[in-house]
């Protein structure tokens, strides 16, 4: 290893250390570098508080095993946490998923009893579902119409910051990521009863799904942003 | 070539039968030529209610596996000539018939009657999609009950999905005024609300409509039942005329009548 630029740079900041990565060489000579470099400087970590580890790729595809492996070797020094893997790089798949998930799809029908619906990316229905009715969509769910069936939002499991929209809000059951809530005292958190165009949220800190009036949901939460895809 | 209208409704005992056995009457009585077609296989009951169960003699099945002709089972009635009847099979079930052979059977009475009127039996499996497969129409019948309303909600949606049939329309059987009234029972607006398709009629839930059935005799023959007068309002407004709705809590006192008479109700 004789190359005149080292191939991982170590950058102290105020809030943790930066790892630049070079982006040209084999990756395995990436990872025996920053095996080395970590060894030779445990004396500046030994101590102390836990110092956040930003691992900065550049033009680097970096896998999800790489990733794994990379956090494997920086936690194996006491003190070190990752923060972040940034890289610049995406593959094809990654885009077109997360394309799908930001992509709104405009549906009007009827969600019947017995109909399933379930959409990539934010569900924007016209038209009500009914009781036995099923919509789910692994971004938002936004429906002009009346709600007595039950929706699914962020259904890919990690979507606990979706929320679900209704001009009538009458469910028979809401879920929101992994967090089921029926329409009985208790597991909905209905704020007010007879309004229209009602949100639903999962409020983290009680663990709930809660039904407000949009405007106030839009208070307590960044729904802004959300609802500016619109 | 006339109109095949499926009767149909999910849940069973809302009054598919009954239904399709008076909407068949009051269109004999306009004078079109009729045929109604029992498709509930195994359990036919069409026969019954229409007091022709002892004239049959090939049925439905006989029929479609060709051992007679589709008009010599053709049952027809005592009282109009121009009403006929095509029965269910009782020895077999459900499975004897196929749905493309069922649309060749409806597809040949069609040229030959103005409307045939098919009975389906309750279910979403193989004998719905026996009685839909001809269909032109569909007409849905329900009760103002949770359970009713949620099947044919369910119906409503498999019956969207076959391209051939014209959007369905509704009757909402069996209503009882005095628990209209007192709010124990799912309201029409409610109904319409939930179901969001036309209302083709509302049927009272009338005493007159079992003994008739009992007796074999369509209950729409009887002109001074409350039930007669819906089925002849939904036999109308099949014919494409324009007949407002029953007015469900009638007053009569002499003010209304007299209200009534000058048109203002």
């Amino acid at each position: 290893m004789s190359a005149t630029q080292p191939l991982v740079t170590m950058k102290g900041r105020k809030d943790g250390l930066v790892l630049v990565m070079d982006e040209a060489c084999a990756y395995r000579d990436l990872v025996r570098e920053l095996k080395e470099k970590l060894a030779a400087n445990t004396n500046l970590y030994k101590e102390g508080p836990v110092i956040s580890v930003k691992v900065q790729a550049g033009n680097r595809y970096i896998s999800e095993v790489q990733r794994d492996q990379l956090k494997e070797i920086i936690h194996s020094f006491d003190h070190l946490k990752v923060e972040d893997i940034q890289s610049n790089v995406m593959t094809l798949e990654d885009i077109a998923k997360k394309k799908a998930q930001e992509k709104i799809v405009p549906i009007a029908r009827i969600i019947r009893s017995g109909q399933v619906l379930s959409v990539e990316g934010d569900l924007l229905l016209v038209g009500d579902v009914n009781p036995g009715g099923t919509v789910s969509a692994t971004g938002n769910i936004y429906i002009f119409g009346a709600l007595r069936g039950v929706a699914a939002a962020g259904s890919d499991g990690d979507g606990k910051d979706a929320v679900i929209v209704a001009s009538i809000m009458k469910p028979t059951q809401l879920k929101i990521g992994q967090v089921i809530s029926r329409n009985e005292n208790g597991s909905v958190e209905e704020m007010k009863e007879d309004h229209l165009l009602e949100c639903a949220y999962l409020d983290e800190k009680i663990g709930k799904i809660v039904i407000d009036r949009v405007h106030a949901a839009l208070k307590k939460r960044n729904l802004s942003l959300v609802l500016e895809k619109l | 070539m006339g109109e095949a209208i499926v009767v149909t409704s999910g849940k069973g005992g809302v009054g598919k039968t009954t239904t399709s056995a008076n909407v068949g009457t009051v269109l004999a009585l306009q004078g079109k030529k009729v045929c109604l077609v029992d498709t509930d296989i195994g359990l036919r009951n069409l026969d019954v209610v229409m007091g022709l169960e002892n004239r049959i003699i090939y049925d439905l099945v006989d029929v479609a596996q060709g051992r007679c002709k589709l008009n010599q089972a053709l049952v027809k009635d005592k009282r109009f000539e121009c009403l006929s009847m095509l029965p269910a099979a009782q020895t077999t079930d459900k499975t004897a018939v196929k749905p493309s052979e069922m649309k060749k059977m409806v597809d040949e009475l069609k040229s030959d009657f103005d409307y045939v009127i098919i009975d389906c039996p309750a279910g979403i499996e193989r004998g719905f999609r026996n009685a839909v497969a001809g269909a032109d129409h569909a007409i849905v019948v329900t009760t103002p009950e949770i359970s009713s309303v949620r099947d044919a909600d369910r119906i409503i949606g498999l019956l969207e999905q076959e391209k051939q049939i014209t959007p369905p329309r509704l009757i909402i059987n069996r209503i009882r005024q005095h628990l209209l009234k007192s709010g124990e029972m799912l309201e029409i607006d409610e109904i319409m609300n939930i179901l969001a398709i036309d209302l083709l009629g509302i049927v009272v839930d009338d005493d007159g409509v079992i003994s008739s059935s009992n007796k074999g005799e369509p209950v729409a023959l009887n002109p001074s039942s409350k039930a007669a007068q819906a089925y002849r309002n939904i036999g109308r407004r099949i014919l494409g005329e324009t007949v407002p709705l029953m007015v469900l809590d009638e007053k009569n006192g002499f003010f209304h009548r007299f209200k009534s008479l000058l048109g203002m109700r």
